[in-house]
């Protein structure tokens, strides 16, 4: 089905060195399991060897990476070149917590082949930073988005979280000028997401603090989109702004395009063609499967055509380029615009949507409504 | 005959009917524990789930008495709600006495009263029942004066008993077979029968419930209903024990079941008389009334390609239900559906219930109204029951409305409020009497039309749950109609609109408007929702939009979760009603009439 489209492969690393109380990401504090974990996920490669090729992404994920120590990084990258043809000018990225980048460790990564790093700074503000949990300090988080440049890396991106409990619009405009001070060429900016089970969500739900509305959310979306691209950076996911649309995330395209993409590691996704399956999301049972010489897949779900319809409108909703209209009548079956010519002339006239050029695509204003919009 | 007895229980909602029944068909060895199940005669599951009963149920039961001779009790069980009092006026008419139940917490409540009085116009034994003695909140003593002052009658004949614990059931089967009186009539003479109800079996089309008053009726007999004046062949006739016993007649004095391949409950008329084709009685048993239904609303599927289903269900369903009436009928808002004639409200909300239930179809119910009377210009007189169908304004000579006899009572400590209520609700000619000390008994006329609205609710919360609540419908009175339109961003909802009293329209749109307004999730676009009389805005509101909903992150591991809400979404979605690109649930049809007086 998406034979054109390229798969790219995600790692996930299962370790954390204290779990933020927001964050619903599978992760264990255990690091010391870290030996077995490669030895595992080696396996896991092997038992995948040559099933999506070619590759033209990598992206480490977590948890997080930045824990590793750069020989076992570098131990996984050789492994992926020896289970799957990466392309010679692929992306690869990896996720870093700011209170492990230095120096040596920023230089390593460049030497491996690394040449993404995205760094979850969160804020440039130290109250922000206190009531997420976060290990690191605003000091450590500027150095953080200093020392890559230093080391040579020329496509650094910035993880930052808006809408806490207090942060008013003012504390997160001043943290998004530091963050565009560095010149970072890529920015996801995350309106925070009180989850139920998580610790934070929970106090939440205990009504220990009020979360922002709906009206103080939007103005946080627009001011954040309005502000970036005033600054020259381009909207171009509901969470994602780039300088230039070459400095866009190529891995995080594929989850918005429905480009298969390969899974490895607890909890991780997977997706080919019609079907989706999931790791296990407990690192024993991971373990435990592939020890058996099985795959660690806890469920695998295949999709009905309108399930995949329904998919590629609201995650090409998400995205500024929006939906083809023609590769999506190719490979749905199915007309987007056929019955629904007056609602979409609706939303068009009301500024959510826009139909140009064979796309459609929203507004930043229709970014917002993103999910409802796929409903129509 | 002298060892039959046919007896009901009649009481006030909740006082102790269904569970005395229970209690009386056990100790007579009706069901042994293993097979039991609370609530026996309440079948349906609504039943049980409301804790009504809403279609006459009848049992016999085998008892040994005292004296040493074998009766079999009759228990003609009755529905507990006004929307149902012809029916339970044709079951008592079924009987020679009731057991009068009152709860010793509650004390004596309108419908006590009300069923009190049905009992006395059939000329039947009464024997007042104390329920509920082993409550803690049990006044027995202030019951027993209550039954002597307020229903006069004899106190020192009541019975107590508690139903949940099983005291006191001996004494009130001895007191059926030694205080009721047998069945007179004869078994010789010409058959009349009276129809108390009428059910319907998938496998053998309708049976018909019956009080034999004279002659005999066997298989083979031909019958005619004196009503519809149509004759059947008997295929089967019998009582009724836990399931249907076959026999072979059954004869003056005694209740049975009569099959006789008529097709559909409505073909029979409940308090209609079978007779014998070729040996007919002179004339019919006193007290038939045609049924008349009160309320009307329209019946839409919420998906048009639907219509064929809930045409097929409505028809079913008639076949069970032969107080409900409906007729084809379509709107612009939502397009082709059913016009329908209930027996109140709550009839509407169970056949909505059952229908949605029962055949699995999702319906919204236009704004119901009652059938108003309009004298035209030209001397023309037209009945609407259907704000669609309401006269061009220049056209109207006169405009009248139903009204009802209410009777309310309730302690005294409410009585500024509940006649604030009333008089609100445009009653008049109230007749104020104290039924006992503290005691209210507040008679008004009013329109009918304001009781379906809000008026029980708001009644019931203003007495704290103390007052109860009874009505009769009287006559067609003058009034000042208009009618009010309910429109969604300048799109006529003509399911919502409804016929209302000149002083009612404003604060009726308001409400309407107000309802919609909490019933409808925001949309995509703001929404404006208006009241009109004609061309005149009388009442609006705007349901603002939503401006921000997706989600931060998607990626790999979170697209399936996400893709399962919106399904989730989508198919919300599709139970609503899409007018003037607005999505309106199909409670809001509801909500427009519900009371908001919960505070
Ligand atoms: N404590 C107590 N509760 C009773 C007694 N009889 C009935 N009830 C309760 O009163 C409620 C209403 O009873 P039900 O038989 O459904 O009343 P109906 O509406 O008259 O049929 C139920 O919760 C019964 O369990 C009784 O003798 N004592
Ligand atoms: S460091 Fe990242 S993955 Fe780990 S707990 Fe915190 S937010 Fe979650
Ligand atoms: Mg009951």
């Amino acid at each position: 089905m998406n034979s054109k489209k390229i798969p790219g492969l995600y790692i996930h690393i299962p370790f954390c060195l204290s779990k933020c109380p927001y964050c619903d990401f599978y992760s264990s504090t255990s690091i010391s399991a870290a030996p077995d974990f490669l030895n595992g996920l080696s396996k896991e490669m092997e038992m995948y060897r040559h099933q999506f090729n070619p590759i033209d992404t990598v992206y480490i994920g977590g948890g997080t990476p930045s824990l590793l120590s750069p020989e076992q990084l570098e131990n996984i990258l050789t492994k992926v070149r020896k289970n799957f043809d990466l392309i010679a000018d692929a992306e690869i990225t990896i996720e870093a917590n700011p209170a492990d980048l230095n120096q040596s460790f920023l230089e390593s990564m460049r030497e491996i082949g690394i040449n993404r790093i995205n760094i979850g700074a969160q804020s440039f503000d130290e109250k922000v930073l206190g009531f997420l949990g976060r290990r690191h300090s605003v000091k450590e988080a500027i150095s953080a988005v200093e020392a890559p440049r230093k080391a040579g890396f020329e496509n650094i991106g910035l993880d930052l979280i808006y809408g806490v409990p207090g942060q008013g619009i003012g504390v997160w405009l001043n943290t998004l000028k530091q963050g565009i001070a560095f010149s970072p060429e890529h920015l996801s900016c995350y309106q925070l997401t009180l989850e139920p089970k998580t610790p934070l969500g929970r106090r939440w739900q205990a009504g220990e603090f009020s979360a922002p509305g709906e009206e103080l959310q939007y103005e946080f979306f627009m001011k954040t989109s309005e502000f970036l691209e005033e600054a020259g950076y381009i909207h171009y996911e509901v969470s994602n702004f780039a300088r230039g649309m070459e400095h866009a995330s190529k891995h995080n395209q594929k989850y918005w395009d429905h480009s298969p993409f390969l899974g490895l590691g607890p909890s991780a996704h997977s997706f080919h063609g019609n079907q989706r399956w999931w790791n296990h999301r407990s690192f024993d049972q991971y373990l435990a499967s592939i020890n058996a010489g099985n795959l660690p897949v806890q469920e695998t779900e295949t999709l009905t055509i309108e399930q995949l319809r329904l998919e590629a409108l609201y995650l090409g909703l998400r995205t500024k380029k929006g939906i083809s209209l023609q590769d999506f009548k190719k490979q749905y079956h199915s007309d987007l615009l056929s019955g629904k010519k007056k609602i979409f002339k609706k939303l068009e006239e009301a500024g959510f949507i826009a139909i140009r050029d064979g796309y459609l695509y929203p507004t930043p204003t229709g970014l917002a409504i993103a999910d409802t919009l796929s409903l129509i | 005959m002298k060892n039959i007895r046919n007896f009901s229980i009649i009481a006030h909602i909740d006082h102790g009917k269904s569970t005395l029944a229970d209690r009386l068909i056990q100790y007579t060895g009706m069901v042994d524990e293993r097979n039991f199940k609370d609530q026996i005669l309440d079948n349906m599951d609504i039943e049980r789930e409301r804790g009504i009963t809403i279609k006459s149920q009848a049992i016999a039961l085998p008892y040994h008495a005292e004296d040493g001779e074998e009766y079999v009790l009759n228990l003609i069980d009755t529905p507990g709600h006004v929307d149902f009092s012809y029916e339970v006026s044709r079951s008592l008419a079924s009987c020679e006495g009731v057991l009068l139940l009152i709860d010793a917490a509650q004390g004596v409540q309108a419908q006590t009263i009300a069923n009190l009085y049905l009992a006395m116009e059939n000329n039947l034994e009464i024997i007042p029942v104390i329920n509920k003695i082993d409550l803690p909140t049990a006044d027995v003593d202030r019951v027993i004066e209550q039954i002597d002052s307020e229903l006069g009658l004899d106190a020192f004949s009541a019975l107590k008993c508690s139903a949940k614990e099983g005291i006191g059931i001996e004494e009130i089967l001895e007191a059926i077979v030694k205080r009721i009186p047998p069945p007179k009539g004869n078994p010789e003479g010409p058959l009349a029968a009276l129809i108390f109800d009428a059910q319907y079996d998938p496998f053998r089309g309708t049976v018909i419930h019956c009080r034999v008053f004279d002659g005999t009726v066997k298989p083979g007999d031909f019958i005619r209903l004196m009503f519809n004046q149509e004759a059947y062949k008997v295929e089967e006739v019998g009582r009724f024990l836990l399931a249907r016993e076959k026999r072979d007649r059954i004869s003056a004095g005694e209740v049975g079941y009569i099959f006789a391949g008529v097709k559909t409950v409505s073909d029979v008329h409940i308090g209609d008389t079978i007779t014998l084709d070729e040996r007919p009685c002179d004339k019919p048993l006193p007290g038939f009334k045609e049924f008349k239904p009160v309320v009307f609303s329209s019946i839409y599927p919420i998906a048009p390609e639907d219509y064929e289903d809930l045409a097929v269900a409505l028809e079913k369903y008639l076949l069970n239900d032969a107080a409900f009436v409906y007729q084809k009928d379509s709107s612009i808002a939502l397009g082709q559906g059913f016009r329908c004639g209930f027996l109140g409200l709550l009839h509407l909300e169970i056949v909505q219930e059952r229908v949605e239930r029962e055949y699995d179809l999702s319906i919204i119910l236009s704004v119901p109204s009652v059938r108003y009377r309009f004298t035209l210009k030209d001397g023309s007189v037209m009945f609407v029951d259907n704000p669609a169908h309401y006269p061009n304004p220049l056209s109207i000579e006169k405009g009248e409305e139903p009204y009802i006899r209410a009777m309310l009572l309730f302690p005294e400590r409410y009585l500024g409020s509940v006649m604030k209520l009333c008089m609100e609700k445009r009653g008049e000619n109230s007749k104020l009497g104290y039924l006992g000390p503290g005691r209210i008994e507040l008679m008004y006329e009013m329109p009918l039309a304001e009781v379906i609205y809000d008026f029980y609710d708001r009644f019931k919360s203003i007495t704290q749950g103390y007052g109860s609540f009874d009505y009769e419908v009287l006559d067609y009175r003058e009034s000042t109609l208009v009618l009010v339109d309910i429109l969604v961003n300048g799109e006529k909802v003509d399911a919502l609109s409804q016929i209302a009293h000149r002083d009612q329209a404003r604060p009726r749109a308001l409400r309407a408007c107000e309802r919609l307004k909490e019933e409808i999730p925001r949309q995509m676009f703001k929404i404006a929702i208006q009241g009109a009389i004609g061309g005149e805005i009388i009442a609006r509101t705007t349901i603002s939009s939503f401006r921000k909903d997706v989600t931060a992150k998607c990626y790999g591991g979170d697209i399936t979760r996400k893709r399962k809400l919106l399904e989730k979404q989508k198919k919300g979605k599709k139970r609503m009603k899409t007018i003037g690109s607005v999505s309106i649930p199909q409670s809001a049809f509801l909500a427009v009439l519900k009371s908001d007086t919960d505070n």
